[in-house]
């Protein structure tokens, strides 16, 4: 199943600031990355202005392997309750990546019906917009 | 802190001891008041609060002008400035706001009783007014350019990928607690169907004489799976306040006082507005926890002595996990518990949301329930839970949260 987007109804953009900013602008690039802590190494999502563990402030940003699980799902089954620039039924996932770190996305090519907790996924990039390109996922076998 | 959650560990030495707390015993809710409750009110949200104020006011025996402190929501439009210009309040000397949504219903008793046990005010009132039908609809994108310009970094990281909406949302933490704990949708309706029962006894509620059956639960259509729409609020245009002052006061007022035995507040860490998705566990409540440790830490009260209960219930899951959080039961055997709705209904083991709470009586941001749960000591409730001593309360999940038991 691929996501049909409403013409003319723009898709929200994140609000991009001084902690996020690598982020978003990785995926211009094919890239997801997360943030690892260069004195600690603990790698985190989402970004934040210091290390949580150590309170260290240098930033630093790693490539993602892409790959991971789902942890939880929702399909968005009623058009006046869901996004209305986005067709129903779509899905919405919780991924656990390898990396340790827990991402939310949408989850193309795969059947609501047979999504499953545990379910091998990884990223591709879907430039939706002239600016927006969104990491989403894909079923992957193992 | 998250990992003493997980332990289930609550550190009790680190808090005050009970006997210090100045609200348990001390304070009191002596009025109640609220609107009719309907999907387009006709009216504003400022005048839904009024008369929800005046009627309040007026249950308690008392007079707008003794009046002196107020307690709003933050997510609230009418705030103390014009309400003192609309009813003529003449002397306010205590405001305060409470966040986080429905979280703040049983936060606002808090603050209003931690205000007359000190003396910061003598009456102090805690309304919420709201055309949440005939407004602006929780239920419903509130529309592209607005959720663009938010400032809510988290929303950066769900709305490109249209996660929109509140019962999506909760939806992410359903889908992973029926996962773990093997928890079903007949489960879910029963909690669904029993408060539909409830409200078709309570002439002021939205589902009021409109019985359903649990096969309706099951044909209602799904909005974000695995929630139908049976498992979502009824969106309510309505106003509730409610009059806090010392138990000593009390004395003298018309109605018979809801003792104030504890109102605590909760939160957690690694926490989002309504998507905490990124803790070790998201199958739970951690706020409520600490909200319902707090509580009985306070209360000396423990869950079996719980006479009947209003759990903020937004959605249907929201009650079994909180019967795991607030301990009535064990981790996962929430949904069980409500299975088949005898132990939930007003005869049963542990009466739940008598009104028909948000899912059939009317979603007021939790202000209802507190009512519902005044009427249950008063014995006035159309649902009454025969010789209630204690009746508790619970606010809104999956942001910071706060709990409120009352005694007789």
């Amino acid at each position: 199943m691929k996501m049909t987007y409403v013409q003319g109804i723009p898709i929200l953009r994140p609000y991009i600031d001084f902690d996020n900013e690598e982020f978003w602008k990785a995926h211009q690039e094919g890239k997801l990355v997360f943030q690892q802590c260069k004195n600690c190494g603990l790698t985190v999502h989402r970004p934040r202005p210091m290390c949580p563990r150590c309170l260290d402030t240098e930033p630093n940003w790693v490539e993602s392997t892409g790959l991971g699980k789902i942890y939880s799902w929702t399909t968005f089954r009623y058009d006046r309750a869901a996004y209305p620039g986005i067709q129903v039924p779509y899905i919405v996932v919780l991924v656990d990546m390898v990396e340790g770190v827990r991402m939310l996305s949408n989850l193309e090519g795969v059947e609501p019906e047979d999504i499953e907790v545990g379910m091998p996924v990884e990223v591709f990039f879907d430039r939706v917009d002239d600016d927006l390109v969104l990491p989403k996922f894909k079923r992957r076998e193992t | 802190m998250f990992d003493q959650y997980l332990a289930r560990k609550y550190q009790t030495t680190q808090r005050p001891a009970p006997e210090a707390n100045l609200i348990k015993e001390k304070t009191a809710i002596v009025g109640i008041g609220a609107t009719e409750f309907s999907k387009n009110s006709g009216r504003s949200e400022m005048q839904m609060a009024s008369e929800a104020i005046l009627a309040a006011v007026e249950d308690a025996g008392l007079k707008i002008e003794d009046i002196d402190g107020l307690v709003k929501f933050a997510m609230d439009y009418t705030d103390e400035m014009h309400l003192v210009s609309t009813l003529g309040i003449p002397d306010l000397k205590y405001f305060a706001e409470c966040g986080w949504g429905g979280g703040a219903s049983c936060s606002t008793i808090a603050h209003a009783a931690a205000a007359v046990a000190t003396g910061a005010a003598n009456y102090v009132v805690c309304y919420r007014g709201m055309n949440e039908r005939s407004g602006n609809r929780y239920g419903r994108v509130p529309g592209v350019e607005r959720v663009m310009a938010s400032p809510n970094d988290h929303y950066g990281y769900i709305m490109p990928y249209g996660l929109a909406v509140p019962p999506s949302w909760v939806a992410m933490f359903t889908t992973r607690y029926m996962h773990e704990y093997g928890a079903t949708a007949e489960q879910l309706g029963w909690v669904s169907i029993v408060l539909r029962e409830n409200a078709c006894r309570n002439p002021k509620a939205i589902f009021y004489d409109k019985p359903a059956t649990i096969d309706d639960y099951m044909a209602s259509k799904m909005i974000a799976e695995p929630l139908r729409l049976f498992d979502c609020c009824v969106d309510t245009d309505g106003g509730c306040a409610i009059v806090v002052t010392t138990a000593e006061r009390a004395k003298d007022l018309k109605q018979t006082p809801a003792i104030i035995m504890g109102a605590t507040q909760g939160i957690a860490e690694q926490g989002e507005m309504m998507t905490s998705y990124y803790r070790p566990k998201i199958s739970c409540l951690p706020e409520s926890w600490y909200a319902g440790q707090e509580l009985w830490h306070i209360t000396g009260v423990t869950p079996k002595d719980i006479d009947v209960v209003q759990f903020y219930d937004a959605f249907t899951p929201l009650i079994p996990m909180q019967l795991e959080e607030y301990g009535f039961v064990e981790l996962g055997e929430g949904c069980v518990y409500c299975d088949g709705g005898e132990r939930i209904r007003p005869d049963g083991e542990l009466p739940c949301n008598t009104s028909g709470g948000h899912l059939s009586e009317a979603y007021l941001h939790g202000m209802n329930l507190i009512n519902e749960a005044v009427r249950q000591i008063r014995g006035t409730s159309t649902n009454q839970v025969q010789d209630v001593e204690l009746s508790m309360v619970t606010g809104g999940l999956g942001v910071p949260t706060s709990a409120l038991l009352l005694r007789r």
